[in-house]
């Protein structure tokens, strides 16, 4: 495919468009370079956005009905027969509803099939359980090939759908419903699958974060930095698998204390991501996972929900202050290692 | 039994109040799957007003008729419905949707009074419904389970799978209803994902059909005696059904599937509502 010279998407976009129709857009913009590209989804064509693109190039595009699994198998079908099929639909149903096909008709077969799952975490809190995905990450993380994206937001959705279709191979990229407030200004900041991004630089702590969560640190950094004069570290990674080991590393040796913070279950998804990584490296930190604490989440606007969790500035701000007066063994040998 | 006039003109007055409140309850959850919960009146009315048998006050009754809601984004009209039957006070519902309300827009069973099953994922509520009546089946016990289905949910595999095993397993017991009011989330049923022909579908899947006015409760008390008659065999009631039926700016309209009022449009909404016949 050729080099991609679209459009570049900056925070003026961002803040007159949501998370999802940009990634629409920049969906169109791809198709004019990728004539195999092809659209698929199951009746969420308006609540996912990609009716956007629907619109644009109804002839490549797919809508199988409320059918999710034949969606991820038409897709398999798709890849394997030379198409790009991009699939959207809620991230309930791609990593659950469909997570056989999932697992066995693109990840095991390694296809090449990009797959935007929306609604994640509790982005639909108001919706109810049946519609929150707060298990997906690490189901997701758990298939072997999948590359596994959490966009900050609508720009980093950008550089994500771009990145995703310059590799071959299933991609599952993450989003909100679409309504999620924007960290980045523009697009240039560097974005490659696999490469956290640092946010702010610090030495006394580090947050880990993907996702909503990474507007919200990036606000919890600074009101740290003027109220306890700390100095707080903002690791957005983005991409779940690949993991960046070598920011993870990095962070817990310069730093010592850890934070991770995701709109999902503790259990399995970025933060035992990070902490597989620090535990194979055998060096001690500080740290604590924040999230939902595996439970089904209460129903709410989401707003509401990130509060109760902790998931935004101020409840990260809390358990940072906490995680600050945790012991740790102390351990000099680092040199060589990192 | 036929319904008698009476019967009949109080199922309608309290169809009627239904949807009343089911407007509110769209204006107080900030947005509703508004729509489905309409077209899916009348036989939400039917099913706990006459036919099925329910305690309001012991929902656990365990001799119950149960009633799942496959198409659970109607929870909206499942919630109006029970808290007109007596389940919980109607002034609950001013908290749809609110956080750490237990109304969501779709119910959670472990939380809502009434609730069966907790559904919103389309394709589920059938296969519980097999799943209920073989329960039933093997403890000898003679409560049946009606399943409220969207057509657009026809969609799912699970449905069909489920609709091999009903037929498979003669569960004269369960009776489907499928709410065809033709319009799913991106368009008309017919053009998103070709249904028809849907009652010949359930005829070879092995299931005694009929096909009624979803909106007729003469028809709808028909049908389900019907239902109640069949030994063998499930049934599926084809209610064909106007989506957003008794708000005149919505009937029909694709665009009401899922959507939010001001007091303003409320009020036109009940005013049509009110001019029902
Ligand atoms: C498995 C699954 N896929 C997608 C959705 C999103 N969704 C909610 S309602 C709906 C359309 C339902 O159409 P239909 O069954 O015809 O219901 P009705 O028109 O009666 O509201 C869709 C696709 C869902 N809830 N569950």
């Amino acid at each position: 495919m050729p080099e991609v010279t679209g459009t570049t998407w900056t925070v003026y976009d961002a803040n007159t468009m949501t998370q999802t129709e940009i990634y629409g857009r920049v969906l169109c913009e791809l198709a004019e370079q990728e004539p195999l590209l092809i659209g698929m989804t199951g009746d969420l064509s308006k609540s996912t956005k990609i009716g956007i693109f629907e619109e644009k190039y109804p002839q490549r595009f797919i809508n199988v009905g409320i059918a999710e699994q034949n969606l991820m198998g038409v897709a398999a079908g798709l890849a394997k027969a030379g198409m790009r099929p991009v699939v959207s639909t809620m991230s309930i149903f791609a990593s659950m509803r469909a997570g056989e096909q999932l697992r066995t008709d693109i990840c095991y077969q390694n296809l090449d099939v990009k797959i935007i799952a929306t609604h994640g975490g509790v982005s639909f809190g108001h919706a109810g359980t049946t519609h929150h995905a707060t298990e997906d990450l690490s189901i997701t993380r758990a298939l072997a090939n999948l590359t596994v994206i959490v966009p900050a937001d609508g720009i980093e959705t950008a550089n994500a759908l771009r990145a995703a279709m310059k590799i071959r191979g299933p991609v599952y990229i993450r989003l909100g419903r679409g309504f999620e407030p924007t960290h980045y200004q523009s697009e240039d900041y560097g974005f490659e699958i696999g490469k956290a991004v640092p946010i702010s630089d610090g030495t006394d702590l580090t947050i880990i974060c993907c996702g909503i969560a990474v507007y919200h640190a990036a606000e919890a950094a600074r009101v740290l930095k003027e109220s306890d004069g700390l100095s707080v570290r903002v690791l957005n990674v983005h991409t779940i698998k690949p993991i960046d080991e070598d920011a993870i590393l990095r962070a817990v040796r310069e730093t010592r204390r850890i934070l991770t913070v995701e709109e999902h279950n503790v259990i399995g998804g970025l933060g035992t991501a990070v902490a597989d990584v620090i535990a194979a490296s055998g060096k001690g930190c500080a740290f604590t996972k924040v999230g939902l604490p595996d439970c089904f989440s209460e129903i709410g606007y989401p707003e509401d929900l990130y509060a109760y969790y902790k998931l935004d500035a101020n409840g990260i701000i809390e358990k940072v202050r906490e995680l600050m007066g945790k012991e740790f063994e102390p351990d000099e040998d680092w040199e060589d290692e990192v | 039994m036929p319904l008698t006039e009476q019967e009949k003109s109080e199922l309608k007055a309290r169809a009627r109040q239904l949807r009343q409140d089911i407007v509110d309850v769209t204006v107080w959850s900030g947005g509703a799957h508004i729509g489905g919960a309409l077209s899916s009146a009348d036989l939400m009315v039917a099913l706990y007003f006459k036919y099925a048998r329910v305690r309001p006050q012991e929902p656990e009754w365990p001799d119950r008729d149960r009633i799942i809601l496959s198409k659970g984004h109607s929870g909206v009209g499942l919630a109006a419905v029970l808290a007109l039957k007596g389940y919980f006070p109607r002034d609950l519902l001013r908290q749809f949707n609110h956080f750490k309300s237990p109304f969501g827009m779709h119910l959670d069973g472990n939380k809502v009074k009434g609730v069966d099953a907790s559904t919103g994922s389309l394709g589920h509520g059938l296969p519980i419904s097999v799943g209920l009546a073989l329960g039933a089946r093997f403890q000898k016990q003679t409560w049946r389970v009606y399943c409220l289905l969207g057509d657009g949910e026809c969609n799912e595999g699970a449905i069909w799978e489920s609709a091999m095993s009903a037929a498979h397993f003669k569960l004269d017991r369960v009776t489907a209803i499928v709410d065809r009011n033709r319009l799913m989330i991106d368009g008309a049923t017919e053009q998103v994902m070709a249904l028809e022909p849907f009652a010949e579908k359930w005829r070879a899947f092995g299931w005694h059909v009929i096909e009624i006015d979803g909106h007729d409760f003469d028809a709808i008390g028909r049908a389900i005696e019907k239902a109640h008659a069949t030994a063998g065999q499930p049934t599926v009631i084809v209610a064909n059904t106007i989506k957003g039926r008794g708000v005149d700016f919505m009937e029909n309209q694709v665009k009401w599937h899922y959507g939010s009022m001001d007091s303003a449009l409320a009020d036109k909404a009940k005013q049509s509502i009110a001019r029902m016949s």
